[in-house]
Parts: structure tokens; sequence; C-alpha cells
């Protein structure tokens, strides 16, 4: 009962304000475009790789580059569904009608995450079909073995940023201060860690990197990665809990 | 009906609101005084179940807001009015607290009405004005048609037209028979607005009391009389006559005599008996404001110092006076007429020091009552509080209201 009031409010929120809109297409946008570019470079550039990379050449995985982009429009959708509320203040008129703040949030965060879920999945396929299409006669195709999974689970990985980016946001109320944590952790953190061969095994276990393996059909040549497709998004789904559970036990506690 | 009990919020070692406990009855508007920082705000947000106490509770029809069944179709509120995303339109904002609340969505079109935003609906209301966002924020308060209402300085920002509108409104609220609280800092906008007052300083109850009786126990009543400024010979002679008689005689600056004590006739008839010619025999009387500044005056938190203007000061051009210093909070003592009972207490008022600013809070539109023109309250000692008329409930009767408060003479 109150959880579909809070649901068709928030879709009335979330409908209502401009930066969905932006985020969101800028998402779109960016993965997609970025893709197709990476896609049609590749691909002039394949008769010049050495046998070894054109063993691990994952056209599937290629034409999904330009989510390392396309990813911090998400995280910047995530943060504002729900910093707005603070840094509006509307958080106090939402919280005196709803006083249940469990059912209020996942109110919120159901809403968010389907608009991102459908956007995300679109998203996914739109950028796989076209940066295919780039990449001419070394495309995959939907049929071939795991690609369906990967074009999928690249939709699954963008929705978990934007849910884990929510998560935070729940947690530290100011959008900026969110930003400031969620754009270098995923920038600049995990690919520093990803360099050094100490750091890498600790850097694999960090949200983007275990998601975004579920987009890999294709595994470098010499891949010891502990876990699977599954596996990695299984790992990014724990840290997406743990955020939620954050920011919900923060905000029952918590002087709105 | 809101009843706090013990009620108190600490934020590390500042304490918030010290044990405070009170009532909100339905059926009348009461007012919330108290200066900026006293803790206004935070017992409102601990009443809608926003904050927790860190002791005490308070309730909302036996029940503590978080456990209060469908409390949105029962406790309406506007706690800041510039709570409102920017880019939604006025409609949006208010459609998706309905939503929020289960009411139905031409409601929202409903209160736009009431509020007078229909125009500009569907506009952002990030290019609102503060008035304008007051209003919706009062449109928000009223989607529930709740049987209790709270308003965190509703007024401010308002045109007077505005004013004079939220005034009625909460009057006509109370008058359904709601409970109707509303916080402000501005006494003489209470005195109009409100039947019963509660008054905190520093987080603590300093008042809790009707109107009637905050004027009747505040309003000091003096004369002002006035000798011929070219015998001072006379103005002595007077005030040793009058303290003879029994009254309280202060000097102003301007060497006119402020009595205490005694009925305006009485002290015409000394003049007459001592010889003593009048330029001035006039009644005052203190305005609630100052009452108010006086019950508040040890709990303000926030409290300028006179701007030294340190080497900014440009020489005076020669025969230019210095300018007179500010009336306000940097110079104690100011506003602090004696209490009624005892007058005559030094505290020296500063002539120079200009009229108290009627204009902004007072009344809109009503015709500034001149004080001099009313006739002395014949056998009525001044000293007996002259408890005027309460504002009346009756809406459009603002002028009389007016009179009331309007701070006549700060002095």
């Amino acid at each position: 009962m109150a959880a579909a009031q809070v649901v068709r409010s928030e879709w009335t929120k979330i409908r209502s304000v401009a930066s969905t809109v932006w985020t969101l297409s800028l998402a779109v946008v960016v993965t997609i475009a970025l893709g197709m570019l990476i896609s049609a470079l590749s691909r002039s550039e394949f008769d010049g790789m050495s046998a070894r990379d054109r063993l691990s050449f994952d056209p599937t995985f290629i034409s999904f580059a330009g989510m390392s982009l396309g990813q911090l429009a998400m995280v910047v959708f995530g943060v504002l569904v729900v910093s707005n509320e603070y840094s509006t203040g509307m958080i106090r008129a939402s919280l005196a009608a709803v006083p249940q703040r469990g059912t209020f949030l996942f109110g919120k965060l159901a809403v968010a995450t389907a608009l991102a879920l459908v956007v995300s999945l679109a998203t996914s396929f739109a950028a796989f079909f076209l940066g295919q299409a780039m990449l001419g006669e070394h495309r995959a195709s939907l049929g071939d073995d795991g690609v369906l999974r990967a074009v999928i689970g690249g939709g699954l990985y963008m929705t978990l940023i934007a849910v884990f980016s929510m998560g935070v946001a729940t947690m530290l109320r100011s959008p900026m201060l969110s930003l400031g944590v969620l754009v270098p952790f995923f920038f600049l953190i995990s690919s520093i860690l990803g360099y050094v061969e100490a750091t890498k095994e600790v850097g694999r276990f960090l949200p983007d990197q275990a998601g975004s393996r579920i987009m890999q059909v294709v595994p470098p040549v010499g891949d010891d990665t502990p876990y699977g497709p599954w596996g990695g998004l299984g790992i990014m789904v724990l840290w997406v809990i743990a955020a939620l559970l954050g920011g919900y036990v923060l905000l029952k506690r918590r002087d709105a | 009906m809101i009843e706090a009990v013990g009620l108190t919020k600490r934020y590390g070692d500042k304490t918030a609101v010290y044990n405070l406990s009170f009532q909100v009855r339905p059926g009348a508007v009461t007012g919330f005084l108290g200066p900026n920082g006293s803790g206004k705000s935070t017992t409102m947000r601990m009443i809608l179940g926003l904050d927790n106490p860190t002791a005490g509770h308070v309730t909302i029809g036996g029940y503590p807001y978080r456990k209060l069944p469908n409390a949105p179709r029962q406790v309406g509120a506007l706690l800041d009015a510039k709570a409102v995303h920017g880019g939604r339109s006025a409609r949006n904002h208010l459609l998706s607290l309905a939503q929020l609340s289960g009411i139905p969505a031409r409601r929202v079109d409903e209160v736009l009405g009431v509020v007078g935003l229909h125009d500009v609906a569907g506009r952002r209301s990030k290019g609102f004005s503060l008035g304008m966002g007051q209003r919706l924020g009062i449109a928000a308060a009223l989607l529930g048609d709740p049987q209790v209402l709270l308003f965190d300085e509703p007024v401010n920002g308002l045109d007077p037209e505005g004013i004079l509108w939220v005034r009625n409104l909460m009057k006509a609220l109370a008058a359904e028979g709601r409970t109707v609280f509303v916080s402000s800092h501005l006494m003489s906008e209470m005195a109009l607005t409100a039947d019963h007052l509660i008054v905190i300083g520093r987080g603590q109850l300093l008042a809790d009391m009707s109107v009637k009786d905050f004027i009747s126990a505040n309003s000091a009543d003096f004369a002002r009389v006035r000798t011929p400024d070219t015998e001072p010979q006379q103005r002595e002679k007077l005030s040793a006559a009058i303290t003879e008689a029994g009254g309280h005689v202060l000097p102003e600056q301007d060497g006119a005599l402020r009595v205490t004590g005694l009925p305006l006739p009485r002290i015409s008839d000394i003049a007459h008996d001592a010889d003593v010619r009048l330029w001035e025999l006039s009644p005052h009387q203190a305005s609630l404001e100052e009452a108010y500044m006086r019950m508040t005056q040890g709990a303000v938190d926030y409290r300028s110092t006179a701007d030294q203007k340190a080497g900014l000061q440009q020489p005076l051009p020669p025969g230019a006076q210095p300018p007179m210093p500010v009336p306000g909070q940097g110079q104690p003592g100011w506003y602090a007429p004696p209490p009624p009972q005892q007058g005559g207490q030094p505290s020296a008022v500063p002539q120079g020091a200009p009229q108290a600013p009627a204009g902004p809070y007072a009344a809109p539109g009503a015709p500034a009552a001149n004080p001099y023109a009313q006739p002395a309250p014949q056998g009525q000692a001044p000293q007996a509080p002259q408890a005027p008329a309460a504002p009346p409930a009756a809406p459009p009767t603002v002028p009389t209201a007016s009179d009331v408060t309007k701070p006549e003479d700060a002095r």
C-alpha cells in the first residue's frame, strides 16, 4: 500500500527533473558512440596484431569499450536520484509523508533501478549491434557461445553501477561528496591497482573489475582470474548490497 | 493536539532544546516564538519524527509521529520553503508529495488555487520568489486537509498582501477546529495571528500563555510629559512634585519625562498645582515586541556588536553630526523599558534612537493609528495593564488589531 504510493511518487519525481534525461542519455550516447569508435579502430588494426592478440581478440567486449566512460554518467544518475532529496531539503517533506524510512528508500531505489535497467539493457544491445557493425568481418553474432550472456550482462553491469552509486549517495547524502568519492574510485583507483602486479589481486575484487568480467566472451590468454563471469557479477552484487545496507542503516538511525 | 513532555535535543555538547514541555490545543493558533537558533525548527522536526529527541517525547493526538496512522492525512507541515527541487514544476512537486501520501491528484490543483499559484503551476520552482516559495510550501502543508498544521516561519519573504493572507488562513484553519502551530521570530506578527504563545530561548521554555495574558502582563503603560525646553527649572519642579505624589519619573534624553504610576489626569493636576506649563502629555504603551525582546534578551545567541569601521571611516564634513547609534542588540538596555510593576527602574533610554520600525510587520493597509489621538484613559491608572482587545477572530478587522501591537512608540 505505502510501497505503491512511494513508487508512484518516485516515478513522478524522477521523470519531472531534467537531470534524469541528461544523465541517462549521456550514458547511452557515450557508451554507444565510444564503443563504435573503438570497434572501428580495432577492425583496422586487426591485420597488424600479433597472433597472441588475435587469439584473445574479443569482438563482444570491444563493442562495450564505451562503458568505461558511460558508466560515469550512470554514477551521476544514481547519485543525483538520491542526493537531490538531501541537497534540496525535500527529504524532510518526503519522510514526513512516509515515516517508514525503509519503505521510502527501497521504493525510491526500485523506481530508479527499474529505469536504469531498461536504459542499460537497451544501451547494451545497441552498443553490441552497432559495435559489431563497425567490426565488419571480425564481428561476433548474438547466437555465438556466451555472447547473449555478455550483452545482457553488460546491461546488468551498468544497472548495478547505478544502484551502487545510489547506496553510496544514501550514506553520504551530499552530491559533491558522493561524486568525489565514486568518480575517482571507478575512474582511477580501480585502474591504478590493475597496473601493479601486487595490487592487481585486490583490484580484481573491486565492483567494476569483477562485474565487467561478465562482458568478456574470449578471456585473454593466460587469464588467471579466480572467478567466472557470473561469479564476478556476484562479487559486484555483494558490493551493491553492502552499499544499500549501509545507506539503509544510516537513514534509519540518522536525523533527517 | 500536540503534546511535548521534557523534550530535549543535544547535538554533541550543544543543547538545542532542553526539557521543553508544552501543549498545542486544537481550535486555536499557537505562536511559537524565539530568537534565531533558539530551537524552534529543531522542535518542529522532532514533532514530525524527523529528528529523534535525546530525551523526552512528543506526540500528536497521543501517538508519536512515526507511529501515527495515516500521518500525512493528519498532519501537514511547512518546514522550509526552499526545500524544493528547483528543476521541478510546482505542480509536479505537489503531485509527488500527494502521491506519496495517497492523496488524489485533483487535490493538487485545489491547493494550487488556494495559495494562488495556479498560473505558475507548470513553471520550474527555481524561478520562484521567496514569497511564491512560501506559498508552495503552504500548499504542500494543506494537501492532506490535515487536522494538525505546522508552519515554520510562514511569512518570511511574503509581501504585505501575502502576510495578511497567511494570517487569515491560519485563523480560518483554527476556526475550523484544527490545531495550528506557527513559529516566528516576530512578536508583532504573532500578536496579530496567534491566540496562544509559546516562547522559547536557548531551547528552554520562557512563556506559555495566551496572547491576552501576555499583553496584559507585559505592556508597560507610561505617560510622556514634556515641559518647556526653555525653562529647565520647571522640569525639576514637576519631577519633584510627581515623585512626591507617588509616581516614578524617568528622564528621557531629549528632555521629556517618562512617568509611570500615575493616571494622566492626575499628572495634569499636579502640573497645574505646581504651576508648570506642559508642552506634551501623552499616553504610551510599550510594544509587545519590546516585552518579547526583554524576555528573550538573555537568550539571544547571535548578538551584533557595534561596527567600528576601523580605518574605513571617512572624515565627517564640517558641521555634520555623527550618526546616531542604531538601536539594536548591540546596545544592551536599549529595549528594556521597565516592566510594569517596577516602574521607574533606571533603564535610561537614549532618546536619539529612531522610532521603532512600525512598517514591515504592521498590518498591511492598516491606517497607522495615531497614539496621540487616543483619549487619555479617564480615571484609569496607567499602571494597571490596560489589556487591549485581543485580536478579533474575524479576519478582516485588521486595523483594530494592529492598534494592539503596532510599536506605537518604542519608548
